[in-house]
């Protein structure tokens, strides 16, 4: 049997892989968006900020807000389930990733609910990808703020998968 | 609502004046919003198409400022939002929302949205949704 790759090369390996991911899509960085990852589980996290909010009476974080925020986690989550296997593998390394960024699942529809006001206060998201087939996929995604389980918002949304260079 | 109060609530509005919305008509139910093409709205880098949570913060934006003109309305929220992408939006191009407020009730406003960039013959998104709606003091 192989040995198993060092727990810090693999992490780093693992980790540059998802910073990759996540800092080419500009969106995501104007919104403030981090991911935390533990093994392949992610959960994508919004910091608060003044420019979030949409009802400054109240005030609340803005509805576009929380559907940029689930939108967001659902792509990075399907991006990264869909690159988990080649990277693991090997066939691909962060590097040539960093080279040659992987094309992106594109949403087809997205529905929202807001079940509470988003709170001036950070948020937390993690996606499920239900089905993930060739070319489509269907993820859901909850988001939540001080407790796991008060979601203030969920969402389902359909992504067509991009086309790999084998098919 | 008067025209300078409008533009004024879309601007009293952090997030919509962080993405550059502006309000270009309102009343009765309806309302057209629209914003310029930013490259830090990009979702997919190696297309420059904004990214779909920017369009839709425009329509939700849009939405609520439709249910807000309508006559009674006191203040509304959104319960739920399907946005439908036909299309990439074609970088470079500003975008633009039109919303109909086509219904309420006691307490709910019922509106479809629709997005296009400067071609305006062919959609880039539509969405339809509903969002509470608060009245103006009953008799």
């Amino acid at each position: 049997m192989k040995a198993p790759e060092p727990v810090q090369r693999l992490k780093h390996r693992r980790d540059s892989a998802l910073s990759t991911l996540v800092g080419a899509v500009p969106y995501a960085g104007f919104l403030g968006i981090q991911f935390e990852r533990h093994g392949d589980e992610l959960t994508a996290i919004l910091p608060y900020s003044e420019m979030l909010i949409g009802n400054p009476i109240l005030p609340a974080l803005h509805g576009g807000v929380i559907a940029s925020f689930l939108e967001v986690t659902a792509i990075i989550e399907l991006s990264w389930a869909m690159l988990w296997d080649e990277l693991e593998s090997g066939r691909l390394t962060p590097e040539a990733m960093a080279d040659n960024l992987p094309r992106l699942p594109k949403t087809i529809d997205f529905t929202v609910d807001y079940l509470r006001t988003g709170l001036p206060r950070d948020a937390y998201a993690r996606a499920r990808v239900n089905r993930s087939g060739r070319r489509y996929a269907s993820v859901h995604v909850e988001a939540w703020q001080d407790n796991r389980a008060r979601l203030f918002a969920q969402a389902t949304g359909h992504f067509l998968m991009p086309q790999r260079k084998d098919d | 609502m008067p025209e300078n109060d409008a533009q004024d609530f879309i601007k009293a509005l952090p997030f919509a004046r962080a993405l550059g919305m502006r309000l270009d008509q309102i009343g009765e139910g309806h309302a057209q919003l629209s914003m310029d093409w930013d490259a830090r709205f990009v979702g997919d880098p190696a297309t420059g198409v904004i990214h779909g949570g920017a369009v839709s913060a425009l329509m939700d934006t849009c939405g609520g400022a439709a249910v807000l003109s309508y006559p009674g309305a006191l203040g509304t929220a959104t319960i739920d939002l399907r946005i439908d992408y036909m299309r990439a939006a074609t970088p470079g191009q500003r975008i633009t929302a039109r919303a109909e407020c086509y219904h309420v009730t006691r307490r709910v406003a019922f509106v479809r949205a629709t997005a296009h960039d400067e071609d305006s013959a062919n959609p880039v998104a539509t969405a339809s949704g509903a969002f509470t709606f608060d009245r103006k003091e009953q008799p």
